[in-house]
């Protein structure tokens, strides 16, 4: 392997948007919501409204994190390739599945060569598969205990399968335990990103704010696919 | 009711208005009556004299009172009253065809009467059921009158025009059901899926929302809506936490830390005590209990979820969230989920540590041993 590295445009504007907008709504629900469980505030009179404000920023934010992550899952059918949805499911190959042992070989010691990818690390993107579940069990357990306010409303209605797999105090519970997984995963991620931009050498934690990451293969180039859907505007 | 009355009945035809007036109940009261009754069912309040004229002219239908697996207090919470209210009246008055706790017949003559009632009346007689179904050897955990209790909920709801389950056993299982439940308990819905069941969950079930069911019934000729679980939704359609009193102590970030401190003292919210307000449904908060004297919560102690499948086995009492299964009773979701997110950093710590001190072979590492950049 050479060290000659290209610059590619990798992270589309969207991409890099909903992985920021996830960031802060992560940070600011995990901190709110471990206030509304365990509140260790006391508010000086009645009219103090503390838990009222705390509670709607978590609203507020739950459903900046929704239309983030549903705008994100839209994005995998219209963005470019390394936006797409078959980045988050290496293992389904034999070429992902090769490119996967060989990540893991690296981070088990296992071999002394860091792998080279040029979007998504094939081990992150399993892993990034496996949070949006959780994401997803966190908005709809979130959505279903917030619209007890109003049963028999359209949230209510629409959410009705997870009232019956699962009692309210159940849905508290493990919304409590799948934030600590999501907390897993940040660390996890906060740490092979920070591994993986010393060793790949290309633009790793840059790369989610300018876009590009640099990368050994010249041919790295794949085109959104939104333009797909506006044929008119695709003269570019 | 005397034989008197009973003649007198046939010779005029029965109404309620008229039993009441009988027992010393003022057509003022049994208005009023109507009105509060309406307002329970939430229902407009124009609907008040509609109620009355129904009750007016209703046909008496008989009702019969199954108790099974139970510790009967349904029927203490309906029975147990300084004053009988109109309510309790109208429920007395309904409610003579059979009951275990308080009928006047005993033995064979008592089963005779219930059988008379099934025959007679099939498919237009109220049932009212206490207490859990055991499930388990056929159901051979309790019987009455030498048929077990599932034999019994089979034939008696199988063929009444509605069952009403009274309180959290009949409704869903109840204590009974609480885990390993030996007898295999069950409610009346899932021990005769083929019955017309309402149920009114709680421990005890609030006896004014089950005198709302029956005149419900009495007035429109069937059940008033009900939610997912079965439950009449104009009691079971707003949280606890929606509508109670300490609510803005709540909303205000004002919590009781200990029993008896300064703020229990004061009234404030009991949320950190372990109050299930928030995730029970039931309008405890607005129709109270006994004659609208006092409620759990008003009384300066947590909600324990009581109307709720599972409460039972899910909520600890005094705690706000359900333990973790698999771990012991000591530790909590938040514990565990630290000690994970601890066990996580510490992991990652250590392979980066071991990371700073690799060497990796190809020309990209040269100069990447300080780890930083």
């Amino acid at each position: 392997m050479s060290d000659k590295k290209f610059k590619q445009y990798i992270w589309e504007l969207p991409v890099r948007w909903c992985h920021w907008v996830n960031v802060l709504s992560i940070v600011v629900l995990a901190a709110t919501g471990v206030l509304i469980g365990n509140p260790v505030f006391i508010g000086s009179s009645t009219d103090a409204y503390l838990m009222g404000w705390i509670r709607f920023i978590h609203f507020v934010f739950a459903y900046a994190f929704l239309v983030s992550v549903i705008t994100r899952m839209i994005w995998t059918f219209t963005g470019n390739c390394y936006a797409g949805w078959r980045e988050y499911f290496p293992f389904m190959g034999a070429a992902g599945r090769a490119e996967m042992k060989e990540v893991f070989d690296y981070y088990t010691f296992r071999s002394k060569h860091p792998p080279e990818t040029t979007g998504h690390n094939p081990m992150a993107a399993t892993a990034y598969f496996g949070v949006f579940c959780l994401y997803w069990f966190m908005i709809l357990t979130g959505f279903a205990m917030y619209a007890e306010h109003a049963p028999g409303g359209t949230m209510h209605s629409l959410l009705k399968p997870v009232y019956v797999l699962m009692t309210t105090q159940t849905m508290h519970l493990y919304h409590h335990l799948v934030m600590y997984l999501i907390f897993g995963f940040v660390i996890n991620h906060v740490y092979s990103a920070w591994l993986m931009d010393i060793k790949e050498k290309g633009g790793e934690i840059s790369s989610m704010f300018s876009g590009y990451k640099f990368t050994t293969s010249p041919y790295a180039v794949c085109k959104s696919r939104l333009w797909d859907f506006f044929p008119w505007k695709s003269k570019k | 009711m005397d034989r008197e009355g009973k003649e007198k009945q046939k010779k005029e035809g029965f109404s309620v208005a008229r039993m009441l007036e009988e027992r010393g109940v003022s057509r003022r009261d049994f208005l009023k009556f109507c009105s509060t009754v309406t307002a329970a069912m939430a229902l407009p309040a124009t609907m008040a004299p509609k109620v009355a004229q129904a009750l007016d002219k209703v046909q008496r239908p008989p009702l019969v009172w199954l108790e099974f697996q139970d510790c009967c207090g349904d029927t203490e919470a309906l029975l147990r009253s300084a004053n009988p209210t109109v309510g309790e009246l109208v429920l007395d008055i309904l409610s003579v065809d059979y009951h275990e706790t308080i009928m006047a017949a005993a033995g064979h003559q008592a089963e005779a009467n219930l059988e008379k009632t099934v025959k007679e009346f099939q498919g237009k007689y109220l049932c009212v059921v206490e207490g859990s179904i055991p499930m388990k050897e056929g159901g051979a955990y309790g019987c009455v009158g030498g048929k077990s209790h599932l034999a019994r909920a089979r034939q008696v709801c199988g063929s009444a025009a509605a069952t009403i389950a009274v309180g959290t056993c009949a409704s869903y299982g109840g204590i009974a059901a609480a885990a390993p439940n030996p007898t295999g308990a069950v409610g009346v819905k899932e021990a005769v899926p083929g019955a017309t069941v309402i149920n009114l969950p709680g421990c005890p079930c609030n006896a004014d929302n089950l005198t709302a069911v029956v005149v419900h019934f009495l007035t429109f000729g069937k059940l008033p809506s009900l939610d997912s679980h079965g439950r009449p939704l104009f009691a079971y359609g707003k949280r606890i936490h929606d509508n109670c009193e300490r609510r803005p102590h709540f909303d205000a970030g004002q919590y009781v830390e200990h029993w008896g401190d300064d703020a229990h003292r004061k009234g404030h919210c009991l949320y950190k005590m372990g109050c299930k307000g928030p995730a029970t449904f039931h309008n405890c908060p607005t129709q109270r209990f006994n004659e609208k004297v006092s409620w759990p919560v008003a009384a300066g102690h947590g909600c324990v979820g009581c109307s709720e499948p599972q409460f039972w086995d899910t909520s600890p009492l005094y705690r706000r969230l359900p333990n973790v299964p698999g771990f012991g009773i000591e530790q909590n979701a938040d514990k565990i989920g630290l000690a994970f997110a601890a066990g996580v950093g510490g992991a990652f710590a250590i392979h980066g540590a071991m990371n700073a001190l690799r060497k990796d072979k190809d020309g990209a590492s040269e100069n990447q041993k300080d780890g930083e950049e």
